[in-house]
């Protein structure tokens, strides 16, 4: 099925009936059974993969089909495995029982602003569990069944889980309206690890997340593969700055491990912002390191459970001990930083053989870090410019106009919002923000996040970032803004293939890379283009490229 | 982390907040009141079911009629006697003379406080 | 049916008070047994359901960070919205529970051609719950007056105000009035708007007939059939002391309002209304963003989930290492 146009889109989206445009479904959601159609679910897990990962019920099956081949007591696994959750999480408890379905989320939720799917209300999305959870956990459901909002689990509820927790970037928007903070991702987290226990699972994470426990990376990049990428982009460097960068892998007794999701080394345009992170540290001379072994910053398993997220997240505290590094810096993600804030030390830590990362250039102390002693490339760089250690010319970011897209995971589960902020003032000149609903808090996910990066759901992805490419067409259109940078790996991905779609003059970049730009360099020659060979404002006469 | 040094402190604020009627009464149910009958009337201008739930609304009905719509008169005639003037001074307290030993009674174990003197003045109790 | 079964519901509790009082005359049963199971199911419900939540551990520290976090010094940090410090998590969890300021900041989304989203100011949910459950509150303290057998000054200034204009004998209280409307307001939202009434369950409604008829059989007792309200208090009192004695006659008007908060207080520990305990037990408000800075202890962690180690890692690779001029461990 080819995918709709932009205009088509915006169309349906606009007028096709959907409880965005006032039309109510006539039957109950609990009557309303799911139905997969090419184009709107996920490709299932190889069976080479659910075996790698020892997960159960490794096969070969399709959603279109009837007969999803689950195991006999698939029932009797599922509400095991509810049971255990409830135990192991309180967040699940506790949101299982007390929402009163006020509806404040339904319209936060950018997959319902998109499509008008019920289902894709977050109450809903969370009601599709919480009513086995009723039928099955609760007295009142016991006894009153459907009437106290029960139902049992069936393979219609399951197909429905697949479908709708798949639909759901966990990107937490709805919690911040929530009156008792429910989080849809908490939800969403335990429906998947769910559906892992009888081998539901999707291709685009379970390989990705193979790649990362095997070579490091999701990219499946072997060492000397990364090694040799990041090689290109030091010439790429050295041909726009005359800069030779020379930067060491898996180097013991540097003072500094340097973490990035692996996208930032492999592809557009997350490779310009990995640029800028060599042109910065080649600024200072800090003595850091690069690692082939944990070479991913990013983390799939906090799109599969809990384990696979403790597995992966693992190798990044084993890699500074083995290196013998005093801290860790960690580069521009999203979720990769969810992870590392308020999963890590947690899960792999305590960090006790490393240090209170301290900047070797400014003496700052980073206390907020003080426990699990990694800290965010922003907060890095904001302490540098504000101190007064980098030499920036932010005329050379002149030829664009700037906005700041805020990724869900490190504003709503980090609170990361004005390090980015100074440090894109302090390199370019014309910034301007997006409305208020759409950024900070309040930000739209790109609509791709957990995993849903995969081109099979392309028409699905393209409405779920509906609410965030408006939102630029809003300043694009005001301001002329013609460049959206961003602080995470996964958000160059798909808001590049968003702004495509909806905004096809806006470019998508890291700050980073905005940073890489504005660096002036010792012994640099005169730059004619920035990081990605585009003539400077006031260079594009003399540009020889 | 499980946070019990919150939780069950929380739990037993909102125990003892729930159950203050209890704790704060200790078992004591306080005294009944016993408002002063009149010892110059047998009955009342209405039954006296309707005076213990209703007396209030009766002596709105007085003011309204007679402040408002300046029409005194008679209210009744119970027992013989002709009861004749809409008024809680001039009327019911003809009858029942003490504030204290009869509306207090009930009024104070209520914990109703009327509005009847914020205009009329206190009678002088006797004792 | 998701509205109607909870209204029949609700009317049927009704019936059944004034036919046990009425006809049964169960004035025991209805005055003082149920009172007292109610009351217990209450407050055991509540306790036992709270530990319930209690007994699970929060495994991960995962605040809902609402601005932005402690940080570098010159960088602003939002104490409320993202706190570090048990104070800040104070504050933030009074104004949460005090004042709704997550659906404070509820807005409307609309879809216009183009297409076109725009974002709306939308605070009628937040104002109109602000005041159900603050009328609710007032309206509970006040009848406090009629379980304690000395009136503290609190209650009475409570009451006083509750009376503010002094309208009529009994006095009309605000609350009375108000309390309708707000839950009117709840209802006809549920009703009216097509997002919520999607989502509303039988469960939804039932709360809200059921607090509207405890509305109404307390206006229609204190303003038009009136009770002897020293029995009520006799009755009310000698409960809270144990004691209890039913003397004279109180009007079946009082046996169905007092069966319906008892329905209500029974409800309530198996109810949604339990938001009530979980608004204060919900992680993603009472937690500090403080998770880089103090370790948090998952007391389920794993120590056997190792990664995959460097060690195959390097045995895998180690020839293309070499090549690669990336340092080794073994030759």
């Amino acid at each position: 099925m080819a995918d709709p146009k932009a205009d088509q889109l915006g169309e349906s989206v606009a007028k096709d009936p959907s409880m965005m445009t006032g039309a109510v479904p006539a039957k109950d959601w609990m009557d309303t059974p799911v139905e997969f159609k090419s184009g709107n679910y996920c490709y299932p897990a190889k069976q080479s993969m659910v075996e790698y990962h020892k997960f159960p019920n490794p096969r070969e099956w399709a959603p279109e089909d009837d007969d999803w081949k689950l195991p006999e007591n698939w029932q009797e696994i599922i509400l095991n495995g509810m049971k255990e959750r409830l135990d192991k999480f309180r967040s699940l408890k506790v949101f299982m029982d007390c929402c009163v379905r006020c509806g404040a989320c339904a319209d936060k939720c950018h997959f319902f602003l998109g499509t008008g799917d019920p289902k894709n209300m977050p109450v809903l999305r969370a009601e599709l569990m919480r009513s086995v959870y009723r039928n099955d956990f609760t007295t009142a459901g016991k006894i009153l069944g459907k009437m106290a909002g029960g139902r049992p689990m069936t393979v219609e509820v399951l197909k429905e889980w697949f479908m709708y927790y798949y639909q759901c970037t966990e990107c937490r928007r709805c919690s911040v309206y929530c009156p008792y903070g429910i989080d849809t991702a908490e939800v969403t987290m335990m429906g998947r690890e769910l559906l892992h226990l009888v081998g539901i699972g999707t291709n685009w994470i379970l390989e990705p997340a193979a790649n990362s426990n095997r070579t490091g990376n999701h990219m499946g990049l072997q060492p000397h593969t990364f090694k040799d990428n990041i090689g290109y982009l030091c010439d790429d460097v050295e041909e726009i700055t005359g800069i030779k960068i020379e930067p060491t892998f898996n180097r013991k007794g540097a003072e500094i491990l340097f973490i990035t999701p692996s996208a930032d080394v492999f592809a557009e345009p997350g490779i310009y912002t990995a640029m800028g992170y060599l042109l910065l540290f080649e600024h200072l001379g800090l003595d850091y390191t690069w690692s082939t072994y944990a070479s991913e910053g990013g983390n799939f398993g906090l799109f599969t459970n809990n384990e696979m997220m403790k597995k992966l997240n693992a190798k990044q505290y084993a890699e500074a001990k083995r290196l013998g590094v005093k801290w860790i810096l960690g580069g521009e993600c999203g979720h990769m930083w969810r992870v590392i804030h308020q999963y890590m030390d947690t899960m792999n830590g305590p960090a006790d053989f490393l240090e209170v990362p301290t900047s070797p250039i400014t003496g700052t102390r980073f206390d907020n870090a003080a426990a699990t002693k990694m800290v965010h490339i922003s907060e890095f760089t904001a302490d540098l410019i504000k101190n007064g250690k980098l030499k920036l010319d932010p005329s050379r970011n002149d030829h664009r106009t700037v906005t700041f897209h805020d990724s869900c995971n490190t504003a709503r589960g980090m609170g990361l919002l004005d390090e980015p902020r100074y440090v894109i003032n302090n390199v370019v000149n014309k910034f301007h923000e997006m409305p208020e609903a759409t950024i900070r808090e309040q930000t739209f996910c790109c609509g791709s996040g957990t995993g849903l990066n995969t081109g099979e759901i392309m028409e699905l992805r393209m409405r779920a970032g509906l609410p965030r490419a408006n939102a630029v067409k809003h300043v694009k259109e005001r301001y002329d803004v013609d460049t959206l940078s961003c602080v995470c790996a996964i958000d160059r991905a798909t808001l590049s293939a968003l702004m495509e779609y909806w905004n096809p003059e806006v470019g998508v970049c890291g700050v980073s890379e905005l940073v890489g730009n504005a660096l002036i360099m010792d012994g640099e020659k005169e730059r004619e283009t920035d990081l990605r060979f585009t003539p400077l404002a006031g260079m594009e006469g003399d540009a020889d490229v | 982390m499980y946070d019990m040094k919150k939780i069950l402190p929380g739990l037993i604020i909102f125990a003892g907040l729930m159950t203050f009627p209890i704790w704060y009464n200790g078992g004591d149910a306080g005294t009944l009141p016993k408002p002063e009958k009149p010892s110059n009337a047998k009955e009342c201008v209405r039954p006296t079911e309707y005076m213990r739930t209703s007396h209030m609304q009766l002596l709105n009905e007085f003011r309204d009629t007679v402040v408002r719509e300046s029409e005194r008169g008679a209210i009744k005639e119970a027992g013989g006697v002709t009861y004749d003037d809409k008024s809680l001074m001039l009327g019911c307290m003809k009858c029942h003379v003490s504030k204290k030993k009869f509306c207090d009674e009930c009024h104070t174990y209520a914990a109703v406080k009327p509005y009847c003197w914020d205009c009329h003045i206190q009678p002088k109790e006797t004792n | 049916m998701k509205v109607l079964y909870p209204f029949i519901a609700v009317l049927a509790l009704v019936a059944l008070a004034f036919v046990g009082v009425k006809a049964a005359g169960l004035q025991y049963l209805f005055g003082v047994v149920i009172p007292y199971m109610a009351f217990a199911m209450f407050l055991g419900g509540f306790i036992y359901k709270v530990l319930h939540w209690a007994k699970s551990p929060v495994p991960f520290r995962i605040p809902t960070t609402c601005g932005q976090a402690n940080s570098l010094k010159f960088i602003e940090q939002n104490k409320l919205d993202c706190p570090s410090t048990f104070w800040g998590v104070t504050g933030r969890m009074l104004l949460e529970v005090f004042l709704f300021r997550s659906l404070f900041r509820n807005s409307k989304a609309e879809v216009h051609d183009g297409p076109k989203l725009v974002y709306g100011s939308s605070k009628y949910l937040w104002l109109f719950g602000l005041i159900f459950h603050y009328t609710f509150l007032v309206i509970v303290i006040r009848h406090m007056r009629l379980f304690v057998g000395h009136v503290p000054d609190f209650l009475h200034a409570i009451e006083a105000g509750d009376a503010l204009f002094q309208v009529g004998a009994p006095l009309l209280y605000q609350s009375d009035l108000i309390i309708l409307l707000a839950v009117g307001f709840l209802f006809l939202r549920r009703l009216i708007n097509a997002n919520v009434r999607y989502i509303s369950l039988p469960a939804d409604y039932f709360p809200l007939f059921l607090i509207f008829a405890i509305a109404v059989t307390g206006i229609l007792m204190r303003y038009f059939l009136r009770v002897d309200i020293i029995n009520i208090k006799q009755l009310a009192v000698g409960l809270a002391t144990f004691s209890p004695v039913l003397h004279g006659e109180i009007g079946s008007i009082f046996y169905i309002h007092i069966f319906l908060v008892c329905a209500l207080m029974a409800y309530f520990p198996f109810s949604k209304l339990m938001h009530m305990g979980g608004v204060w037990m919900s992680p993603t408000r009472n937690m500090a963003n403080n998770s880089r800075m103090v370790r948090h202890i998952n007391p389920w962690n794993d120590p056997n989930i190792k990664p995959h180690s460097y060690a195959d890692y390097e045995d895998e690779f180690r020839e293309f290492m070499t090549d690669a001029n990336i340092p080794v461990e073994k030759e």
